[in-house]
């Protein structure tokens, strides 16, 4: 080939990223064809009424700082400072695992590293995709709290422009230390190892995170009663984040321009910094990339340790038939052998410790009489809060178990297999875990809380049945909205299918907890006349009607789902 | 053993198969030839269960596999063109589950298990993830997957890819013994080497149609080729004999 001692014309980097673009392009003029019908209108609905909900309580905390005398300001610069500095900890976490895929996994990359392609835009290009693809949701949180701001301060048509300059190097500076940490443990560990060391991290650091911000207690900031002196409040005020903290550059920045402060210290600060990490990350990536590139093209060396718990395992299950038996099986395998998905166990522990101390920090036990009333409600309300939680679990436990077969159901398909075989062992496999979540989560909450004897049978009665029943509406709608193509499962309950479960879940919730509240009113009437409480035909019928909705939201989704597998073309 | 009574298959508005007749005997080594798109693996996933047909019936040992799929398929071994399995699934572990999955366990399994991996060069990596295995070591796991629960048919979607020279030898001989012993083989490829003086019989797919059926002599004799190679045979039943001005593209 004459041509190849030549030096090639380089692509822009819009090029590079250009097949990217186009697809996501392509996908979204696509939907109104291959998805269901009034996809785009849910979302839409769904998308104004979470906006319109985020914007009007960030609107409800800021004028209500802001018309705190004196400290208003400092307030909402504070708020501004913490809500900052969680996006930037999201960011970080999202670029770590983000940075893993686009510059080592992704399906592009041998077309890309075989090309003549300079380092720089390539590092550049993939840092573009990195950022974007891990900051998207976090500027969509961004819009209803920085409108907000600047509502409530009047920040003049001119604030766009200047949140965006705001926010643009605080997503940049992230995705720099993402990318460059992912390149330094991919240099030590193979790409495979490499990401289930990031998803434990990314986990652990997930779960350290929300601890950290619960048990800070951010409600004691509303609560100025609380601290000895006004001195003690003001001092927690004063004291920044940390002057070297991009997230409190960027949040002085925008309350500089709120409160019409001129200091360029801040933009300088941000944009310099991002800069500088763009050029040190491309040194970075120019001096390992190609060395991290060849070891992730290494296949991990894992021979399989812990056969001891298979066979305990296939003792327990003995009386199981084969089939179901060794599904269920291969379900634990590859549950507990892929750390991005039992990594997961750690954040719904953390769930479950946050969730009891917010009930522990309840102000109800402070020395006085407590009225029943009052402990039957919460007992009562919480009996949905719980059900939330479970909803939540099971959207990310049970709700992708079908689409996670994805590229083996040409082996499920072309075998004798029973759907119904399918659907009982992947819905037992993820309801056990879930009736313990369902079960510690009541029972707790209702001996802290002292409930009575009546509460707490109708709380486990009510949470049990809510929870089989949300196990299957979960795995059937998993089923009828399958996400076959996502090689993460973490992102199959964030579908337009786990919408609609979600969804779905709430109004059997609004029911149960409706429906309910006819016996459970009649009972405290009972109790406040100090008189012995029999059901009459209204309250048996509202338990019954609950009871037919659990089923009913059983049933029906499992049902469908039996057709739409023995219908399915793989 | 596999009879397909006019199948049509439409994706959409396009059509993939158009009133494919089809019938293969018991103890047969029948090959399924065609160009790219022809219509070779739709044929395959819909005789494998996978694909259900537009029109037509598909049925395999005298029982149609959309009225009976578990009888059906109970009889059959499927070996699709890309080896996805389990990756966290160890290649011992892999085929301990497709023979569940037929209901089959116990020591006769396990047997089989371990003369498949030693068959195909496997056991040393027996205990490790799928997920490290090569595409090769992939591929002759979901073959071994294939036969691990006995069955009295076999079909493979192109059956050669990925596999070393003497991975693909094994098979041939793997095949053929099979075929001897009352086994019955299906299989679609596009490589005419594997096909010739290997096959008992051909089909020859073109448009979702069948261009030719029979021995390669029948073959020849239907398209008055008598001294054609398989090649030019092939080129001449499905129209593709044309030359391209390659000049033009190389320059």
């Amino acid at each position: 080939m004459p041509s190849s001692a030549k030096r090639s014309r380089q692509p822009g980097i819009l090029t590079l990223v250009g097949p990217k673009l186009r697809s996501a392009l392509t996908r979204i003029k696509a939907r109104p064809e291959t998805a269901p019908r009034g996809r785009g209108v849910l979302l839409s609905v769904a998308g104004v009424l979470c906006f319109a909900a985020a914007f009007m309580i960030a609107f409800r905390l800021v004028t209500y700082f802001k018309n705190v005398p004196e400290i208003g300001a400092l307030l909402a610069g504070k708020l501004l400072g913490v809500a900052f500095l969680a996006f930037t900890s999201i960011l970080l976490l999202s670029n770590l695992v983000a940075s893993l895929s686009t510059f080592f996994l992704a399906k592009d990359l041998d077309l890309l590293v075989a090309a003549p392609l300079d380092w720089g835009r390539f590092y550049v290009a993939k840092l573009g995709e990195t950022v974007v693809h891990s900051s998207w949701m976090v500027a969509l949180l961004a819009v209803p709290l920085l409108s907000a701001y600047a509502i409530a301060w009047d920040g003049g048509w001119l604030f766009p422009i200047i949140a965006v300059t705001a926010l643009v190097p605080l997503f940049i500076i992230p995705g720099v230390i993402g990318s460059a940490v992912t390149l330094l443990l991919v240099n030590i560990f193979p790409a495979r190892r490499a990401r289930d060391l990031l998803g434990l991290v990314t986990i652990l650091a997930a779960g350290a995170l929300v601890l950290f911000l619960r048990l800070a207690q951010p409600e004691q900031l509303a609560r100025p009663e609380g601290f000895a002196s006004l001195v003690d409040f003001i001092a927690v005020l004063r004291t920044p984040s940390h002057p070297l903290l991009p997230s409190e550059w960027a949040s002085s920045m925008l309350m500089n321009w709120l409160t019409r402060v001129g200091d360029p210290l801040p933009i300088v600060l941000l944009w310099t910094t991002a800069a500088a990490f763009v050029v040190m990350g491309a040194a970075l990536h120019r001096r390992l990339y190609v060395a991290g590139f060849a070891r992730a093209q290494e296949g991990a060396d894992e021979f399989v340790r812990g056969h001891q718990w298979s066979v305990i395992a296939r003792r327990v299950l003995g009386r199981i038939p084969v089939t179901p038996r060794e599904f269920i099986l291969k379900d634990l395998k590859i549950f507990f052998r892929d750390s991005t998905q039992w990594s997961q166990l750690i954040l719904l522990g953390v769930l479950i410790a946050v969730y009891l101390f917010n009930i522990r920090a309840l102000p109800l036990f402070t020395g006085e009489q407590v009225p029943v009333f009052l402990i039957t409600l919460i007992a009562f309300l919480n009996q949905g809060l719980a059900g939330f939680v479970i909803a939540a679990v099971a959207a990310r436990f049970v709700f992708p178990a079908i689409s996670l077969e994805g590229r083996q159901l040409w082996l499920l398909r072309s075998s004798p297999l029973d759907p119904l075989t399918m659907l009982r062992s992947k819905y037992w496999v993820g309801m056990l875990p879930l009736l313990v979540l369902a079960m510690v989560l009541t029972v707790t909450t209702n001996t802290i809380l002292r409930a009575s004897d009546f509460m707490m049978a109708v709380s486990v009665a009510t949470v049990l049945a809510y929870t089989l029943a949300v196990g299957g509406l979960a795995l059937g709608t998993g089923t009828l909205f399958p996400q076959y193509d996502t090689e993460n499962a973490a992102q199959i309950p964030t579908s337009f299918g786990g919408l609609i479960f979600m969804l779905l879940s709430i109004a059997l919730l609004s029911a149960v907890i409706v429906l309910e509240a006819f016996p459970v009113t009649s009972y405290l009437r009972a109790r406040q006349a100090q008189q012995p409480w029999a059901p009459g035909v209204l309250d048996i019928a509202a338990f019954l009607a609950a009871g037919a909705c659990c089923i009913a939201a059983f049933w029906i989704p499992l049902r469908l789902a039996v057709r739409r597998l023995n219908a399915l073309e793989a | 053993m596999i009879r397909l009574n006019a199948v049509v298959k439409y994706y959409g508005q396009f059509p993939a198969v158009k009133g494919l007749d089809l019938h293969i005997r018991r103890g047969e080594l029948f090959g399924l030839l065609g160009p790219n798109g022809a219509g070779k693996t739709t044929t395959m996933r819909m005789i494998a269960g996978i694909v259900a047909p537009t029109r037509g019936t598909i049925e395999i040992g005298g029982v149609d596999i959309f009225k009976d799929p578990m009888i059906a398929k109970a009889k059959m071994g499927f070996i699709p063109d890309r080896p996805f399995v389990y990756d966290k699934l160890t290649g011992a572990e892999f085929l301990r589950f497709s023979a569940a999955l037929y209901g089959q366990e116990g020591s006769g399994v396990e047997t089989l298990i371990d003369q498949l991996l030693d068959l195909f060069e496997l056991t040393r990596w027996k205990d490790e993830l799928t997920e490290s295995y090569s595409h090769g070591m992939r591929q002759k796991l979901i073959i071994s997957g294939a036969f691990v629960h006995r069955p009295e048919l076999v079909v493979v979607d192109e059956p050669m890819v990925g596999l070393d020279p003497k991975s693909a030898r094994l098979l041939k001989t793997l095949f053929r013994r099979y075929v001897e012993r009352g086994g019955t083989v299906l299989m679609s490829t596009h490589t005419l080497e594997i096909v010739e003086g290997f096959c008992d019989r051909v089909g020859i797919i073109r448009q979702g149609e069948l261009a030719a059926c029979g021995t390669l002599d029948e073959l020849r004799h239907d398209a008055a080729a008598h001294d054609a190679g398989l090649e030019e045979l092939f080129l001449r039943l499905t129209g593709e004999h044309i030359e391209p001005d390659l000049d033009a593209i190389l320059g």
